[in-house]
This record gives structure tokens, C-alpha cells and sequence, in this order.
């Protein structure tokens, strides 16, 4: 399922005091298969943008074209497509209202109209994708949670609609780092075996450097740079002009070039620099040896 | 969605009449609440009017504004307007038909009571739209403090009412997102009968109380932790003080009703 953004603007208010544009002529396309990383300042639109991909939210001006067919059409069902566009919220777990866990997530696929064999399927399908073990979980209350278990209930509830596309707003914000592992690994799965197209907003570089396939860099409501995270990262004076980081493996790239290492500039990835730092140890004469200075 | 709610609403921009002293303009809307009763003809109406726009120009607030904020009403406007019309009896009859006599008499009082309606209404939200709500629930402590002495809460009053207006926008952006998120579900909130709609707001309604007594929790928190202990002793940042112009803002008032009542007796 591909994606185009075409000129996309969009003004909150419009036609009052309190009227801002939050973004500006936006397009892009995004291909089937993808695991995109939209990257950016607050208030910079990421979120206004991921809004426009389900239809949530309306553009000022611009289309967005699902598979070549407009997103605001006359002839589209928008509930029939949110269902394709999973969007999963900044902290999903105050979404939650049901009884039970198992309640919970299957609100979309019952919202869909499947039967009651093929909605139990559903749930048992998106725990698992979650990492949520079905007997152990299924019949609690999602308040008796801790906070990451609530937050992977809440994807699973997304999940349970088999979505082409999921676009998760900041899925790690505010969980311990083993909540935050567990969601990265569990995206990483569903990308790889799933081929589910994935686009998520994070302020996590090391996070993006870890799963993204190509980088959306949005500043004040526009597409700063699109490109490879090799290729973004590498820019580090521009990303830090737009107010962001980049992952930890490239800042120490970085500083280590400034000593005068030969270390390639676009490294961004911790195995990678690591392989790069022995084997300038090992070669020792060429590079210079950090442990004689 | 939720963004046209303009009743209560504060317009921020600055201006003599935002500058005011919240008690003065407090005291200015009962005054001109009386005053709205006491007009007893079109010329008062008029009177009235004329110095609705003005403090709006004033203001420099958007005259629509106050237009949108009667919108909501416009039911009971209709509804009033309708009903003094068709049962007020009277002596001059106007139009007849099927029955029912339109009376100058009724056409009179219809058109007086709902403009007294709006003008109410339009009145009051001119103080809301040119005093923050911090400014106007200061105002309402200083001026119920004199009930101190009869030991009623006026402080704990204030801030109960402070707290809720502060929390009125962040309720409804947290139900904005919640309902979106529901959408994004496949929830739907828009059509089916009244038992199906009652019913979607199952997943709207609980989210929503548990995240506002998460927030009022939180709340309490943050404000035990700085040592709040209710009002006695407390000082206040921003002493309010009496300027000149407020002395000015209410001898208008009171020369607005002085008029209103001369125009009643005169005509």
C-alpha cells in the first residue's frame, strides 16, 4: 500500500486570532515495505502529518493519494480505510475502557463486523505480536497493568486490525529501557515478517538509527531532509541547526574524527563503529594508537 | 472538532478594557445586568447597544465574536420569541389566522425578551472574553471576601473554580485525542439511534474519567508538595490595584443605567 503526499498544508483555526499553520506544502511518498522514522522539534507537525494518513484530520489544501486514490474522494469509505492505516497515539495506554484485556483489543476488529471466531483469532494474533502471553493476560483488567504491559495492550488493540500501514506516535515515550526494548523489538518483528510498512515519529535517534530504512526530518511544519539514516546522520551540523541529535555512536564518530582518527563519517550504528575503532587498533600505524597518546 | 466553544472563551489581546480591574468589571456586568431590566423601550435597547459595541471596539475584540457566542442559544432565542409572540394577549391585533391572534402587545414583549436574552448573554461573555479566567476568579475571591467573616470558603471556592476553567481546554484536547484514537479503532460517533450513539460513548467516557482523576491526583500532588494549605496567610503575586480608569469604567456604567432609567421615565 503506498502512500503520496501531494503539497500538503495544513492551518489549525483557521480563520481566527489562534490560526497557525502547522505544516507548509509537505509532499512526499511512502513505498510498501518501508520502515520510515519521522524525525523533528516540537510543534514541528510530526503529529499533525501521521493525523492526515488515517484521515483523521483534513488538509487546509493538498491531497494525500492511498494507492492512487484520493483520501478525502467522494466515493472512499474512510472508516474501511482507517482500518487499513493503523495509527497508534502518543501514550495509547489512556485509550483504554474495556473490562478486560482481551475486550479491549478486539473494539476494532468488532468495530470491523468479523465474527466472533475470527475476532477471537484477531486478539490472540496481536498479543502474540505484543509479546503478551494470551492465558496469563487475556480475562485481567488493563488498569491492573504496569504502565509498558498497558502500552503493548494498546498496540495489540491496533494490531488486532491487521493494518497494511502502522504508524505509531512516539511508541517508547516514557517506558523503562526494557519496555522501550521490548517495543522496538516487537516493531522490528512485524516489519521484517509481517511486512507490515511502518512510520513512526520518535525524538529517539538511536531508536531511529536501530530500525528506520529512510529518515523524514520535519521542521516548523516542512520536510527538512528525507534521505537514508546513513545519509541523514551524516549531516550532523544541520541536524543540530534544526535543535536535534544524532544517535550516541555517531556523536562519538564524530569526536573521534576531531582527534584526528580515520574513521569514515557517516557511521552511526554502535557494531559498525566499534568494527571501525579495532580495526584501526589492529592496524595500529595507520590511525594512531589511543592507548599510546 | 471540539474548537468552536466560544461561550466562556478569553480572546487574548491587549487593551484598556482587558486591563481592567477584574472586581470593576465583575461589578460592571451585574450593573449592566440591571441595566438590561430596566430598559423598557427600543430607544433603551438602543442605548444598550450602543454601548455594547463600544466597550467591544474597545476591547478590540472581533464584534462576531460576540455574535458566535449567542449561536449556541439560538433555540431559546427562536423558542422565546415564538412563544411571547403567539401567547401574550392583547388589544391592537396584527395578523389572525387559524386561530391565533398576533397582537402588537405580544410582538412587543417577544422581541423585548429575547433581545433581553441576548443581551445577558452577550453582556457576560464580554467579561469572559476580556478577563483570563486566573483574573476573574481573583476578582470573585477579593469581592466574597467580606463573607469571610461569616466563616464560608471563599478561598477554597475560588480555587476550586479556578482549577476547574484551567482544566475545561485540557479536558476537551484529551477528549479530541481520545476520540480520535476510538476513530482510529473504527469507532464511530456519528450515526445509528440514541441507544447505539449513548452506547459509543462507552469508549469515549471511560478513558476520559480516568485520566481526569489520574490529573486531579497529580494535581493535588503538585500542590501539596509546594506546600499549599488552603488560603489563610496566603499573599497574592499580582496585588490588584484601582486605576483610573476603573474609576472611569464604572461611573460609565453608572451613567449607562442613569440613561436607561431617565429614557424610561422620560418616554
Amino acid at each position: 500500500m503506498s502512500i503520496e503526499i501531494r503539497h500538503l498544508t495544513h492551518r489549525y483555526s483557521e480563520g481566527s486570532v489562534f490560526s497557525t499553520v502547522a505544516l507548509d506544502d509537505v509532499s512526499l511518498t511512502i513505498q510498501d515495505g518501508e520502515f520510515i522514522g519521522i524525525i523533528g522539534h516540537t510543534g514541528s507537525g510530526k503529529s499533525t502529518l501521521v493525523q492526515h494518513l488515517n484521515g483523521l484530520l483534513k488538509p487546509s489544501s493538498g491531497q494525500i493519494l492511498i494507492d492512487g486514490q484520493d483520501l478525502h474522494g467522494e466515493h472512499v469509505n474512510t472508516r474501511a480505510l482507517r482500518q487499513r492505516i493503523g495509527l497508534v497515539f502518543q501514550y495509547p495506554e489512556y485509550q483504554l475502557f474495556e473490562e478486560t484485556v482481551a475486550k479491549d483489543i478486539a473494539f476494532g476488529p468488532r468495530n470491523q463486523g468479523l465474527s466472533k471466531a475470527e475476532i477471537d483469532g484477531r486478539v490472540r494474533y496481536a498479543m502474540d505480536c505484543v509479546h503478551l502471553d494470551y492465558d496469563r493476560f487475556a480475562e485481567k483488567s488493563p488498569f491492573e497493568l504496569s504502565g509498558g504491559q498497558m502500552r503493548r495492550v494498546a498496540i495489540a488493540g491496533v494490531l488486532a486490525m491487521r493494518p497494511s500501514v502502522l504508524i505509531l506516535d512516539e511508541p517508547t515515550a516514557g517506558l523503562d529501557p526494557r519496555g522501550r526494548d521490548r517495543i522496538l523489538t516487537m516493531l522490528e518483528e512485524l516489519h521484517q515478517k509481517e511486512h507490515t510498512t511502518i512510520l513512526m515519529v520518535s525524538h529517539s535517534m538511536d531508536d531511529m538509527a536501530r530500525l528506520a530504512t529512510r529518515l523524514i526530518v520535519m521542521a516548523s511544519g516542512k520536510v527538512a531532509m528525507t534521505g537514508t539514516p546513513r545519509e541523514v546522520f551524516a549531516q550532523q551540523e544541520k541536524m543540530l541547526s534544526l535543535g536535534l541529535d544524532v544517535p550516541a555512536a555517531a556523536q562519538l564518530c564524530r569526536a573521534l574524527r576531531e582527534k584526528g582518527y580515520d574513521l569514515p563519517a557517516d557511521l552511526y550504528r554502535p557494531e559498525e563503529l566499534r568494527e571501525h575503532i579495532l580495526r584501526l587498533r589492529q592496524s595500529g600505524s595507520e590511525g594512531r594508537d589511543p592507548v599510546a597518546e | 472538532m471540539l474548537n468552536d466553544i466560544t461561550m466562556g472563551q478569553y480572546y487574548p489581546v491587549d487593551s484598556p478594557v482587558h486591563r481592567l480591574d477584574p472586581r470593576i468589571k465583575l461589578v460592571d456586568t451585574l450593573l449592566f445586568i440591571v441595566a438590561v431590566f430596566l430598559a423598557q423601550s427600543f430607544v433603551g435597547y438602543l442605548l444598550l447597544f450602543g454601548f455594547l459595541y463600544g466597550v467591544t471596539r474597545l476591547a478590540r475584540v472581533p464584534f462576531r465574536m460576540l455574535l458566535k457566542g449567542l449561536k449556541p442559544l439560538r433555540i431559546i432565542l427562536i423558542l422565546t420569541f415564538l412563544l411571547n409572540l403567539f401567547f401574550t394577549p392583547g388589544e391592537k391585533t396584527l395578523v389572525a389566522f387559524w386561530g391565533i391572534r398576533i397582537t402588537l402587545e405580544a410582538l412587543r414583549q417577544a422581541a423585548f425578551y429575547s433581545l433581553r436574552l441576548a443581551f445577558l448573554v452577550a453582556g457576560t461573555s464580554l467579561l469572559t472574553l476580556t478577563t483570563s479566567p486566573v483574573a476573574l476568579s481573583d476578582g470573585i475571591e477579593l469581592l466574597l471576601s467580606p463573607l469571610k467573616k461569616i466563616h464560608f470558603p471563599v478561598h477554597e471556592l475560588a480555587m476550586m473554580m479556578t482549577i476547574a476553567l484551567r482544566f475545561i481546554p485540557t479536558l476537551l484536547e484529551e477528549t479530541d485525542k481520545i476520540m480520535k484514537a476510538q476513530m482510529a479503532r473504527g469507532a464511530d460517533f456519528e450515526s445509528g439511534n440514541l441507544i447505539a450513539r449513548a452506547k459509543a460513548m462507552v469508549p469515549l467516557l471511560v478513558p476520559l474519567f480516568v485520566s481526569a482523576f489520574r490529573k486531579a491526583g497529580d494535581l493535588a500532588m503538585a500542590m501539596e508538595s509546594r506546600c499549599y494549605h488552603g488560603g489563610e496567610g496566603r499573599t497574592r503575586m499580582r496585588v490588584l490595584k484601582l486605576t483610573r480608569n476603573d474609576g472611569l469604567a464604572l461611573g460609565a456604567m453608572l451613567l449607562l443605567i442613569a440613561l436607561v432609567v431617565l429614557e424610561g421615565v422620560l418616554l
